[in-house]
């Protein structure tokens, strides 16, 4: 992933992808925290869009449902002044029984710039990712890393806390078919928070723990002094056979309410990926609490670490094509 | 990666009255937990042991005390019976919570815990709740139950482990149905890790147990379908395997066979949480007890061979085998007088537990305090039971019994409502005199204030 190192080192960014966490080292995080920093500035401001990718081709490509990550890659393209296609798996020839390979193929063609893809299996973004000229980023691939949501996730701490180093931040519930969980664990351990897992042994991957991280069975135990509160959807879309026996019971000992968000510290934060089942993995009252839940400013963030990655990923293109590529905003600060 | 500690609430018998005061004179105090095996009294306080000891009385009992001589009968924690089916509700016509209840206190039993194959199931809430009405209302015995592994017995999808624990349910089993899917028995010893729970499993593969009785010269001869020692060590070995990998709790009920009994052996070496249990039948009678298609003598899991008896019997006296349970399973005449392959299986056994257990004992097999351990601490150890101990504090559950009193079993006397039991005449020794629950006698004779 790193064939464009000595750019990178100029540029701030040594990865010709974006496909996971993984890989990415405490000083690329930061600089893509510290860029997107500057997008969220931009996106508060009143002419919210720019020309920096100008000319440029981004292609959602999602052979997975959804609203939030789509639109938001979305609007991050347009932002920055980018031509954005949006290909979802029902209007695709996946149907018409094309291989992921062909698909890619196909779109390669078409010279894009930078591919967005989101895919229900492990490992398909990277395969799609060797078979193109162009940037991939990871929009989600089956239960094994989404990388923009641990930047945006990361974002938001760091925005209201400062920094992530000695944080103490548990993510609770279904870690098992987690993606959101895997880059998030990854992410926080490379910036020096502690990770706790809470979740009911069967919603746990086997060996979590050599990824560094706490394992526990109990809210209460495992909330003690965290400083956030990860909240994880519980994706019964992934689940085959029972792996909780049912969603009261679910709720009573791994929802997160008041009474057992007692356990964290006073002022723990709430966080939650989206899209949240109220009444199953959280209590819908505290959801909404603006004093303790982050999960609005999550999907403000969401927007503007995604610019910074379509930015970063760019920069390499944009220094080789012309002259006049320099970062007209969101360069590092 | 500690579970949350959820204590399991018995379905307590409320006392009418505080019992008060009462003090057990010249009793043989046997305490397994402790190795007690001495001469002298016992206090109990209310629903609680006050003090025991071999100089208790040495000044007088204490004034206010009713004061019970027991004139050298042995006194040990009231016994507990992990394994009983009680029928209610759904085959009250087989046994009641009240009928199993009186059964008990004659046979010494002073806790049971009741299988949840009843109908409806014990997969809900619900079901725990009606049971422990109905054992307040009855006021004998103290009733606890298991809920299901599976929703409705089908083994496909976990019941609520963690709300049926907080109702009080000790642990899970899918009674006389083992739970056959690996995938569905590995979720249940992961996920009932959370609540710090047991998984009682029925150590038969389905698929090899449809027979009527063990797989050998006897079933060949009578010309019944056999089923094969194997079909135990097999299931038992898949989920000491499943235990292995999940780090779950584990127990085998009803263990029969010397190749699953050296399965356990060994994975206990290793460290595994693994208990098992046997019933007396296992290691008193063989498969020749079925004789002329004695249905009575029609168990599941099946009588098994001699040699397999003898390893039952080596399983008890090594402290593989850590609880006798009687494995009660009253049937009416109804179940029983067919022939035998569509007979019901099962086997009454509550007020036949502790003569048939003391048999080890008096042929010299095991010492009387491990007998006694696996009637006691051994399964309040398991399930986590606040019984089996004669130490101050504990609940005043105790057993008064003559250990040396020969007796013949008759079934047609005894206190449950079904009297299939194939011990018809069966001379054994050992014979309870009285039952306490919470300070309460619940059996025996009446002791008026001053005697």
């Amino acid at each position: 992933m790193t064939d464009t190192r000595h750019t990178a080192d100029i540029l701030g960014f040594a990865h010709r992808h974006l496909l996971g966490i993984d890989g990415l080292t405490a000083e690329q995080i930061t600089f893509l925290l510290d860029l997107s920093d500057s997008y969220v500035a931009l996106n508060r401001s009143d002419n919210k869009k720019t020309s920096l990718l100008r000319g440029r081709t981004v292609i959602n490509l999602f052979f997975e449902n959804s609203t939030r990550t789509r639109t938001s890659f979305e609007l991050a393209g347009k932002r920055l002044g980018a031509d954005v296609i949006n290909m979802s798996v029902s209007s695709s020839s996946i149907k018409k029984g094309e291989t992921l390979i062909d698909t890619a193929m196909t779109l390669n063609a078409m010279h894009p710039d930078v591919l967005v893809v989101r895919h229900p299996e492990s490992g398909a973004v990277q395969l799609l990712s060797e078979k193109v000229n162009c940037a991939v980023i990871n929009g989600g691939d089956g239960s094994h890393e989404h990388p923009t949501q641990a930047l945006l996730d990361a974002l938001t701490i760091r925005r209201r806390r400062g920094s992530l180093l000695g944080l103490r931040v548990a993510i609770c519930g279904d870690i098992l078919h987690s993606r959101v969980a895997r880059s998030n664990i990854q992410l926080l351990g490379i910036m020096g928070a502690h990770v706790r897992v809470i979740a009911p042994p069967t919603l746990l991957p086997n060996n979590i723990e050599r990824l560094g991280v706490e394992a526990f069975f109990d809210m209460r135990e495992g909330l003690k002094d965290c400083d956030i509160v990860m909240m994880l959807r519980l994706q019964t879309e992934r689940m085959q056979g029972s792996f909780v026996p049912s969603i009261r019971e679910y709720f009573r000992f791994f929802g997160l309410d008041r009474e057992k968000l007692q356990a964290a510290k006073p002022d723990a934060l709430i966080m939650h990926p989206g899209p949240m089942n109220r009444g199953v993995e959280i209590d819908s009252e505290l959801a909404d609490d603006i004093d303790r839940s982050l999960i609005r400013d999550q999907v403000e963030m969401g927007v503007a670490v995604r610019m910074a990655c379509l930015d970063a990923l760019t920069r390499s293109l944009r220094s080789n094509n012309s002259s006049t590529a320099s970062t007209q905003i969101g360069g590092p600060t | 990666m500690s579970p949350s500690a959820i204590k399991p609430t018995a379905m307590k018998p409320a006392s009418s009255k505080a019992p008060g005061r009462v003090a057990y004179v010249n009793a043989r105090l046997l305490d397994p937990g402790s190795g007690l095996d001495e001469i002298g009294g016992l206090l109990t306080d209310g629903a609680k042991i006050a003090d025991h000891g071999p100089r208790l009385f040495n000044n007088g009992t204490p004034e206010d005390a009713l004061v019970i001589d027991c004139a050298g009968l042995c006194l040990t924690p009231g016994l507990i019976d992990m394994r009983v089916q009680l029928r209610e509700p759904g085959a009250e016509h087989k046994e009641t919570i009240e009928s199993a209840s009186r059964a008990a206190a004659h046979g010494g039993i002073t806790s049971m815990v009741a299988l949840p194959n009843t109908e409806p199931v014990i997969d809900d809430v619900a079901v725990l709740e009606f049971l422990a009405r109905r054992a307040r209302e009855t006021k004998l015995v103290k009733v606890y139950a298991y809920g299901t592994v599976t929703r409705d017995l089908k083994g496909r999808e976990l019941t609520e482990f963690g709300l049926l624990t907080e109702f009080g349910a000790v642990g899970f089993t899918d009674g006389l149905k083992a739970v056959a899917d690996s995938q569905v028995m590995r979720r249940a010893l992961s996920y009932s890790r959370t609540f710090g729970q047991v998984i009682l499993q029925h150590p038969e593969d389905p698929a090899l147990s449809s027979g009527a009785m063990n797989e050998g010269e006897v079933a060949t001869r009578l010309g019944l379908t056999g089923i094969p020692a194997a079909a135990e060590v097999i299931m038992v070995a898949r989920d000491l395997r499943l235990l292995e990998l999940t780090g779950g709790r584990y127990h085998v009920a009803n263990v029969t066979t010397f190749e699953s009994l050296n399965a356990i052996r060994r994975a206990k070496d290793k460290g595994l949480n693994v208990t098992c249990d046997t019933a007396p039948h296992y290691f008193t009678l063989n498969e020749n007890a079925v004789g002329d298609y004695r249905s009575f003598a029609k168990v599941w899991p099946p009588l098994r061979s001699e040699s397999d008896r003898q390893a039952v019997e080596d399983g008890l006296a090594d402290g593989t085998i850590d609880v006798i349970a009687s494995d009660h399973s009253p049937h009416d005449q109804d179940s029983k007088r067919l022939p035998f392959a569509v007979a019901e299986p099962g086997i009454v056994g509550l007020e036949s537990l502790l003569p048939l257990s003391l048999a080890l004992y008096h042929k010299g097999r095991i010492g009387l305090l491990d007998v006694l351990a696996k009637l006691t601490t051994g399964p309040a150890g398991i399930l986590g039971l606040n019984a089996g101990s004669l130490a101050p504090g504990a609940a005043a559950d105790l057993t008064l019994f003559d250990l040396d009193k020969p007796w013949l079993i008759d079934p047609a006397v005894f206190q449950s409502k079904s009297k299939n039991s194939p011990f018809t005449d069966y001379p054994v020794q050992g014979l309870v005199r009285r039952s306490v629950v919470d300070g309460r006698c619940i059996f025996g004779p009446d002791e008026k204030p001053g005697n």
